[in-house]
């Protein structure tokens, strides 16, 4: 029982970073209807902002934890509406295949820039956060487990909050739904595409620093793997839905650790992924996802 | 008038003079996961380098290496062989510290008869590839057999678990090998989880290994994905020794895996600590050329395996594919760095193995086991 309940304290834990990154997936995809394959690499240079930072700051408080966690946050917001202005903004109205293909291109380009500027050899990220553990029996919770899940909560309440209660949220679904008539109604679309995007590269930062935190291993292409889950976790919850990536993030985390802490952990991620295909058999749309009927 | 005719002499005399240079290929994992063996093995190469040529060379003729780095990366060393061996003409090539990226090169030596060299690869399959293909470092079955005898003796461990990388054949054999002997000497492998290299989160299998209650640990893995599994293990509250093979040597084990590697020991081939004279004097070198780093065991039999090279060359009177396989073969208590090199029929080189101890964050010599 303890093991279970420690795999599954595990799992949300991965889970929670996956949902944060999905977040930024789905976002972009909902107002845009594209897949911003750039977004795991913003995921990884927000780790890369809070090594070079978390170096200044004094080690294991709280503050300075938050601090780095803010200014990458900060940084990748940026960083993801630069990509977006010079890369995306320019192709609007392109085929979705165009836009696609410049994605994986700033993809590469993020990847190999940080290989010349960062080198390709792993760093150790530094304990910017105290760490302790907690145990509660043979159960054992560590502070950064507690960080992570807490942060990326307070981030996605934060995010419905933005998308259901305030104006510029009220916009962005408004661009999402049909963005023609947004503009009619008086919508400046590139503003809220570029918020869009500064949003959902803060929470892929926010991913790559508790990525980071609990993983202190940090180089170039640490976003490849956890941006293709994160993907798939979007895709899993139904892509363009918030609440969707969310799930999609958590059940994908823990799927995957109960699979790893088995017998059977050397097929990890063919079960995720055939997990996958069998819940997009099921339901086409995603977990959350509402099937639209395309009217001809 | 006179003096550019003079000079033009001078320097044709010069031309003639000046012979080819011996061209030797080098593929290390120079940046990436595992960059530090990579860093060390040339390091160590380049020292053995200048001094030979310092010393005029061998047989009148200058060493030039060449040295790839693969990245780290499965496949690039493939790629780097073949350039090395057709385009450059390499007379021999040397590396690398890990097994899976040696057995990529190994085919490649062997069908171009070019004798090849690798400095730190432990796994038996490497040297079987063919006759052209020789190593400095002991073996697997031997390093698996020094552990397991550890494990029983020192750590009075009698049911361990063991986390082996999957998609690395030195961890697979070495854990194939541990379990063999462990197992036939009255202990029981309890538990045995799996992960792939790269991977980062090791709590689920760790939770598991909790689960099953063991005295110790086997991690056959580089050092990268130790030191990550030594962090989460202390933090899952598992207080038992961790212990592993040469894949845990690196400057950045204690980096990356802090006061969670204490109670943790490895074997490997080398410590600066052993008082032999050939031993001390490359440290006082080492030190001396690389601003005051102390060298680990993949500076030292990188440093061997170019001095070995060498030694086969002026034996063979030529840089002749097989004439200098007949003289790599035959290389019998070789001095060097890492002590002494006898190459056996299997062209592996028997050597002892030493088990360093971690405790308060620092490395400790612990013993040194005879083969």
């Amino acid at each position: 029982m303890s093991e279970f309940l420690q795999q599954l304290l595990n799992g949300l834990s991965l889970g929670a970073i996956y949902a944060l990154i999905a977040l930024g997936y789905t976002m972009v995809y909902g107002v845009l209807r594209f897949i911003n394959f750039a977004h795991s690499d913003v995921f990884m240079v927000g780790a890369f902002i809070g090594y070079y930072l978390g170096r200044l700051v004094p080690e294991n408080t709280v503050w300075g934890g938050l601090v780095v966690l803010l200014v990458a946050m900060l940084g990748c917001a940026v960083l993801g509406m630069l990509i977006e202005k010079l890369a995306y903004r320019p192709l609007r109205g392109a085929a979705t295949l165009n836009v696609l293909i410049t994605a994986i291109g700033v993809s590469l380009l993020l990847e190999y820039s940080g290989q010349v500027f960062f080198g390709a050899t792993p760093r150790t990220f530094p304990a910017v956060f105290p760490s302790v553990n907690f145990t509660f029996g043979s159960l054992v919770i560590s502070s950064n487990q507690v960080v992570v899940i807490a942060v990326a909560a307070f981030l996605m309440v934060a995010l419905e909050f933005i998308v259901h209660r305030t104006k510029i949220g009220t916009a962005m679904r408004a661009v999402s739904l049909n963005p023609k008539a947004a503009q009619l109604v008086g919508i400046n679309n590139d503003v809220v595409i570029s918020f869009t995007f500064g949003l959902g590269s803060a929470l892929a930062a926010a991913g790559g620093i508790l990525y980071a935190l609990n993983y202190p291993s940090i180089d170039p292409l640490m976003g490849v793997m956890p941006g293709l889950k994160a993907f798939v976790a979007a895709v899993l919850g139904g892509i363009g839905n918030i609440p969707g990536a969310a799930l999609g993030g958590l059940l994908l985390g823990t799927v995957e650790t109960f699979v790893n802490g088995s017998q059977w952990s050397t097929y990890k991620d063919a079960i995720a992924f055939a997990i996958l295909i069998i819940i997009l058999l099921f339901r086409p749309a995603g977990l959350l996802g509402k099937s639209t009927v395309e009217k001809v | 008038m006179k003096t550019p005719a003079l000079l033009l002499a001078l320097l044709t005399a010069a031309a003639l003079t000046a012979a080819d240079p011996i061209k030797v290929g080098e593929f290390a994992c120079l940046t990436g996961k595992d960059a530090t063996f990579g860093q060390s093995q040339h390091k160590g190469i380049q020292l053995a380098l200048e001094e030979l040529n310092a010393a005029g060379g061998v047989l009148g003729r200058p060493i030039e290496l060449i040295t790839e780095d693969n990245q780290s990366k499965p496949g690039e060393s493939a790629t780097i062989a073949k350039k090395l061996i057709s385009r450059d003409k390499v007379i021999a090539v040397l590396g690398e510290v890990t097994s899976g990226r040696s057995l990529e090169v190994a085919p490649l030596a062997q069908g171009a008869r070019i004798p090849m060299i690798a400095t730190g690869a432990t796994n038996p399959a490497v040297t079987q590839k063919g006759n052209y293909i020789f190593r400095v470092c002991f073996i697997d079955d031997f390093q698996g057999t020094v552990m397991a005898k550890f494990a029983l003796t020192d750590l009075k461990a009698r049911k361990v678990a063991t986390l082996t990388s999957v998609s690395s054949a030195y961890s697979v054999g070495l854990a194939k090998f541990f379990k063999e002997t462990f197992t036939a000497a009255g202990g029981t492998v309890v538990a045995e989880q799996k992960f792939s290299e790269g991977d980062k989160d090791f709590r689920a299998q760790l939770t598991a290994i909790k689960a099953a209650n063991v005295d110790a640990v086997f991690v056959p893995g580089y050092y990268t994905e130790a030191a990550l599994i030594a962090r989460q293990a202390r933090s899952l509250g598992l207080p038992m020794p961790l212990f592993g093979g040469d894949g845990w040597e690196s400057e950045k084990l204690l980096e990356i895996g802090g006061d969670a590697l204490n109670n943790s020991y490895y074997s490997t081939h080398f410590t600066p600590e052993n008082k032999e004279p050939g031993v001390a004097e490359f440290v006082k070198k080492f030190k001396a050329r690389w601003n005051g780093e102390t060298p680990d065991a993949y500076a030292a039999l990188g440093y061997d395996a170019l001095y070995i090279l060498v030694d086969a060359i002026k034996r063979a009177g030529g840089t002749d594919g097989p004439k200098l396989r007949e003289a790599l073969a035959a290389t019998r208590n070789f001095s060097g760095a890492s002590g002494s090199t006898t190459i056996d029929k299997d062209r592996n080189a028997s050597k002892p193995a030493t088990i360093i101890t971690i405790t308060d964050g620092k490395l400790k010599f612990h013993k040194t086991v005879a083969p």
